[in-house]
């Protein structure tokens, strides 16, 4: 399940879902309902919509320390990237997690990313049924097979 | 003097530390050393602008009834100002404005705060549509982790290194060694920072500011109400602008605690982006520029950040920080000092206290009362900070 609803599709080829102005057409994210945040526009009227797919790196970190809650953080804690993604088409950056096992020397300012999903946290019941909490992520994008980050995509 | 001018009579400060004291305590000794400097007694004071903290519970959301109630009730009108890190700047924005109106002559503006360990993390329960608290669940996206993305950018970009990050540690802690009120005062060499471990990559710990205990607190007063107990102002600081403008739709660079930028489909960006429009708009009310300032004190929540706000200052062009630095030319003896009293790097971030700090700094530089750290002949200083959710800080004071 999503580790938060309505923010991306969860299909194969998953897209963020934003917001886009009826009246002026500019773009949010995260979706929301309500005022068209440009201040020339009075819409209110924000229509779910998939964003683009791809995007470029505009900047990336690691954390090398387990953030704290309410970031459910696993044990052992392993290191993890985060890439901020800029889209051209709607004119927006994007914050997001990278894939596990694509750390900050695999990211480059301007490199070509698309998005995908990955495991957040899993939690298990009573039971011992495991429920996992999925979440969008930008992975190097998968280009031809002789592209710059051939391989690199999971 | 301008006639929108302030005059500051007094400022004052707790030291910084970590002490888990009742940030009251800590405000209560900044308060009586502003009005001692003042040569006033609390009974004088006719407003208090309080700059608020969201992590001690309800008193830290009224703090100008809180150290109005704790210094003793005199009648005094309050106001309680939230701005995150800028929250000192609005305060004194609410204490200016109270002034200039006629409403009052002589105003303490004060901020105090005790600070939890380790990161920050957003206060307690389960809000999903919080922006501050789902960055933290869904992405683990800590306050370092936005540092660290500009400085990825200042790399990626320009070409800066560790070691470009490291040297403005090194020169920070040279400048806090002698500052009394500083809680870190230790010299770091370039080994020590790069010997640090890496917390969120490329910033290490020596590069990423603590979090702290600390109080500070200054006078202000109308021309009037000074020239009265003073006589002459020559020579005494006035705060010549104070901005606390918000962005221009759309921002389009990434900041704390956003999961995204607007977007520029529809809206171009503006001509200046949002920290720049911060600094212009307090160099435009001073009508002065910057090369009139003598010295910055900026928000050095990272090393490299440092290195952007001497950018948005215009010290030099984008991308020239890194040169500047290694010029010598923001160390004191060089021709624009940044952060003489030791930065956040010395001090940690103690958040309502902050931007009132970073005032103290310069009025003791404006008259020569700095000690050690002295910029000499200093005339004219800026502050820059900035408060998540959108809230420019800027005060340039002179004498």
């Amino acid at each position: 399940m999503p580790a938060v609803d309505g923010w991306f599709t969860l299909d194969d080829e998953p897209h963020l879902i934003g917001g886009r102005c009826a009246d002026c057409g500019t773009y949010v994210f995260p979706p929301r309902a309500g005022a068209c945040p440009n201040p020339e526009c009075e819409s209110d009227e924000l229509v779910p919509t998939t964003l683009s797919r791809h995007g470029r790196v505009w900047s990336y970190t690691e954390n090398r320390y387990a953030p704290p809650p309410p970031y459910k953080a696993a044990e052992p804690f392993e290191p993890y990237a985060l890439v901020a993604v800029e889209l051209e088409k709607e004119g927006i950056i994007v914050l997001g997690q990278a894939p596990k096992g694509i750390l900050a020397p695999d990211l480059k300012v301007g490199m070509r990313m698309q998005l995908e999903t990955d495991v957040l946290f899993a939690e298990s019941n009573e039971q011992g049924e495991t429920t996992e909490h999925m979440i969008y992520v930008w992975a190097p994008a998968v280009e031809s097979a002789s592209g710059p980050n051939a391989g690199v995509a999971s | 003097m301008n006639d929108r001018d302030l005059v500051v009579m007094g400022v004052g400060m707790h030291p910084w530390g970590k002490w888990g004291h009742d940030f009251t305590e800590y405000g209560m000794i900044a308060a009586r050393a502003a009005l001692a400097d003042a040569g006033l007694q609390w009974k004088d004071i006719q407003y208090v602008a309080g700059a608020d903290t969201i992590r001690n519970g309800y008193p830290g959301f009224i703090a100008g009834s809180t150290f109005a109630q704790k210094m003793g009730w005199t009648g005094v009108r309050v106001s309680s100002s939230y701005a995150a890190c800028a929250s000192g700047a609005q305060a004194l924005q609410t204490a200016r404005a109270s002034i200039l109106a006629g409403f009052c002559d002589v105003a303490m503006v004060i901020g105090a705060d005790t600070t939890p360990k380790g990161f920050f993390a957003p206060v307690g329960g389960e809000r999903k549509t919080d922006p501050d608290w789902l960055r933290f669940h869904l992405l683990g996206a800590t306050n370092p982790v936005y540092f660290a993305l500009f400085a990825r950018r200042r790399m990626d970009l320009y070409g800066a290194t560790a070691e470009d990050f490291a040297m403005v540690k090194v020169k920070n802690s040279r400048h806090g060694l002698e500052n009394p009120n500083a809680r870190f005062r230790k010299e770091s060499t370039v080994a020590d920072v790069l010997n640090s471990p890496v917390v969120s990559e490329p910033l290490r710990l020596l590069d990423i500011c603590a979090t702290s205990d600390g109080a500070a607190a200054m006078i202000v007063t109308s021309r009037e109400f000074a020239e009265k107990r003073l006589g002459s102002l020559n020579g005494v600081p006035r705060i010549r602008a104070v901005s606390t403008i918000t962005p221009t739709y759309p921002q389009t660079i990434l900041e704390l605690p956003d999961f995204a930028t607007d977007s520029s489909a529809v809206v171009a960006p503006p001509e200046r982006g949002f920290k720049d429009s911060i600094c212009h708009a307090a160099y435009e009310e001073a009508g002065l520029g910057p090369d009139d300032m003598s010295m910055a004190e900026v928000y050095d929540l990272s090393t490299a950040l440092e290195l952007d706000w001497y950018e948005h200052l215009g010290l030099c062009a984008k991308g020239d920080a890194e040169g500047l630095l290694r010029s010598g030319a923001t160390t004191i003896g060089g021709r624009v000092p940044v952060n003489p009293s030791g930065g956040l790097s010395c001090f940690g971030e103690a958040i309502p206290a902050q931007a009132v700090a970073q005032v103290c700094e310069l009025v003791w530089q404006l008259r020569g009362q700095a000690g050690a750290r002295q910029i000499e002949g200093a005339r004219a200083g800026i502050t820059a900070n900035q408060g998540l959710f959108g809230h420019g800080s800027s005060v340039i004071v002179s004498v």
